[in-house]
């Protein structure tokens, strides 16, 4: 049976490019699921009461500024601060390798980054989502 | 040239290849395995539609000399953590042959908060320098004589403070700001629809554009006051057609600002410049540029009457298009951004940054931006590219692709004055809504094989992470804090605050040039939060909705 997917698709930050979070949303729309984009300078506690409001089972979050050691993580504390602990937390952007290992100790499932196609992303949420 | 013997040939041509099972992504109306003869020319005018370079409509160039008189400037984009980092740098780069400099801020700095604002921690010295005083912009230019060298300044929203920085630390070299050059960026309606760094709302963001403008035109007259930009536009996902559409219409909306204002537009058309993308299309994007100057010519002749031939010129800096480039064998990007670059100067763009190997990761470092700068160099001083001014004027094909993007950027830029200009067309989300569709198919393309990214998706290995990558630590956040705090105990608060009412008050009178109160407030070593916020308490917030 297919799930009900929400998605919350968030630019955590002061980074303003948007290209690559605004095709990943819609391509996810595209596959079936419901996507809420929250546009640009999104706080962690914005996100996380966005996720809550939303009933998110997904929170995507796009960062190319170089944060994402800071937000990501807080982001992460925020959620499961709010109850949510089953929700699936996935990255992208500009985020050097060596950075996610850390980024995953944190709570971030995965981390996608440049040259990743929306197709990997789909089937990476198919097969993780709760 | 028999013409109808000619169009049969071409005729027949145009059927056997047709056959041709290679597809190519993009272009609707101009199919690849086309051939282009004389036919395609047919209409045109030289003197009208080329002219020399130099002269009126300028597709040719803006200088009749173009780089057999003086080479485009090399300006290498940079800065990361702090001043003194950053100024370590820009010092690099002028040894290693860079003729130019080009400043790149963090965001904090380019949305008006200081390092020690809650929202700046973790994004202090990221992307680009640290600025929250007058002190740190005089670290930044600390050995650098602002009376030889150019600068240009990737700085939006608050443009009128970091350029009464600018000037206050020139002042303090001994060099007054008649002889300073440069550009501050200052274009705001693209941040609105691509780049994301805004931060009052449309309105008073015109008044402070149109209020430097007029600054300018009376004591920094070899200034470029602002750099329309299609760069981002491009990057955001546009099409080439779009990303000069886009930009021209911004300036016809800067133009009517201005002249609303009660600016002649001869008085701040001539310091008027541009940003343009040079992207993988290395034909295109020459079109692309000859389109562009011709229809900026015109508009600026035609339709708002200027008279000086210097108002009519679109002057440009181009920046090698960084979305291009791949974290995958990321030397390929090397490639990529000296076919870029030949791109660049074939279209006859006024300055250069070039792209480093490591784009796609992280900020360049020494290593990697020495290899694009020398990109520059070896174009320049190797390849002859910049011996013959507008060396593929006169091709069918290059002529025929600069009247179609011509055609097409007219189209879009109707369509905008029929929406009541850009500032409407993008509180309207049509902008918006037109890249993010090219951003889409772009994708669509390379996910369905129809557009091929060496190493993405086709010749792909595997591969270890590129190592020595340039990384900005928590540290400087720090730094930058205390280095606030002691700025704050030391400075006189009282000449400071006095200056910040001075700001209020000219901010809430419409017809006040607020930057004599900026350079006042900015010597008292006011910071850049601390202006921003009175302006923000004046002006407001721009409130954004996210239109997917």
């Amino acid at each position: 049976m297919e799930k009900h997917v929400r998605v919350l698709v968030a630019k955590p930050g002061l980074d303003g490019h948007d290209r690559g979070a605004k095709v990943v949303a819609r391509a996810l729309r595209d596959a079936g699921f419901e996507v809420i984009y929250t546009g640009l300078r999104q706080t962690p506690e914005q996100i996380a009461e966005a996720a809550l409001q939303e009933d998110v089972n997904v929170i995507a979050l796009s960062l190319l500024s170089g944060a994402h050691n800071h937000l990501f993580p807080r982001i992460v504390e925020l959620v499961h601060d709010k109850g949510m602990t089953d929700v699936l937390m996935i990255g992208g952007g500009v985020i050097p390798a060596s950075d996610i290992p850390a980024l995953k100790a944190a709570g971030i499932a995965e981390v996608f980054t440049p040259g990743t196609s929306t197709t990997s992303i789909i089937d990476y949420i198919n097969a993780h989502v709760q | 040239m028999n013409k109808e013997s000619l169009k049969l040939k071409v005729t027949e041509y145009t059927a056997k290849v047709a056959k041709s099972s290679v597809k190519f992504p993009e272009r609707t109306n101009l199919y690849y395995n086309r051939l282009y003869t004389p036919l395609d020319l047919e209409g045109m005018d030289y003197e009208k539609d080329l002219g020399l370079p130099g002269t009126y409509p300028f597709t040719r160039g803006v200088q009749p000399t173009m780089y057999r008189g003086r080479l485009w400037t090399m300006r290498m984009y940079a800065g990361f953590s702090t001043a003194e980092e950053s100024n370590k740098r820009y010092r690099y780069l002028l040894s290693s042959g860079g003729t130019g400099l080009s400043c790149a801020f963090d965001l904090p700095t380019q949305i008006g908060y200081d390092s020690d604002d809650v929202i700046s921690e973790g994004e202090v010295g990221k992307v680009g320098v640290a600025i929250d005083s007058l002190a740190d912009m005089e670290i930044l230019f600390d050995q650098i004589d602002l009376g030889k060298v150019s600068t240009s300044m990737t700085i939006n929203a608050p443009a009128s403070v970091l350029l009464a920085m600018y000037i206050a630390v020139a002042e303090k070299q001994g060099v007054g700001p008649e002889k300073l050059k440069g550009t501050i960026q200052n274009d705001i309606l693209k941040e609105y629809a691509a780049r994301g760094t805004y931060i009052f709302p449309p309105k008073p963001s015109m008044r402070l554009i149109t209020n430097i403008f007029e600054y300018c035109a009376k004591n920094v007259p070899n200034w470029n006051t602002i750099s329309i930009s299609g760069y981002h536009i491009r990057e955001a996902g546009s099409t080439a057609a779009q990303e000069i559409a886009f930009t021209i219409a911004d300036g016809i909306a800067y133009c009517e600002a201005a002249i609303k204002a009660g600016l002649d537009v001869d008085d701040f058309a001539g310091r008027l410049s541009f940003f343009w993308n040079a992207h993988n299309n290395v034909l295109e994007e020459v079109a692309k540029f000859r389109a562009s100057r011709r229809m900026w010519a015109r508009i600026m002749k035609e339709r708002f009457g200027a008279k000086n031939p210097k108002s009519w010129m679109l002057r440009v800096h181009t920046q090698t298009a960084g979305s291009t480039l791949t974290a995958q064998q990321p030397e390929n990007n090397i490639v990529r951004v000296a076919l870029q670059t030949a791109a660049a100067v074939m279209g006859g763009t006024q300055s250069l940054h070039t792209n480093s190997k490591d784009e796609a990761m992280a900020l360049p470092s020494e290593a990697s931006v020495r290899v694009a700068l020398r990109t520059q160099q070896i174009v320049a001083y190797e390849s002859g590219l910049a011996d013959v001014v507008d060396p593929l004027a006169g091709s069918y094909y290059v002529e025929a692709m600069t009247n179609e993007i011509e055609a097409e950027a007219l189209k879009y830029i109707q369509k905008i004055d029929d929406l009541g200009g850009a500032v409407a067309a993008i509180e309207e989300g049509y902008i918006q809504r037109e890249i993010q569709d090219s951003a889409y198919k772009w994708q669509k393309d390379i996910e369905s094989n129809e557009r091929v990214i060496v190493g993405i998706n086709k010749f792909q290995i595997e591969e270890k992470p590129l190592e020595g990558l340039l990384r900005v630590d928590a540290s400087v956040g720090e730094l930058q804090k205390k280095k606030l705090a002691k700025l704050r105990a030391e400075r006189d608060n009282v000449t400071v605050n006095a200056a910040l009412a001075k700001l209020e008050a000219a901010c809430s009178d419409e017809n006040v040039n607020v930057m004599p109160m900026i350079m006042e407030a900015v010597k008292t070593y006011a910071t850049l939060g601390e202006i921003c916020n009175v302006m923000r308490k004046v002006f407001g917030e721009y409130q954004a909705h996210a239109t997917l």
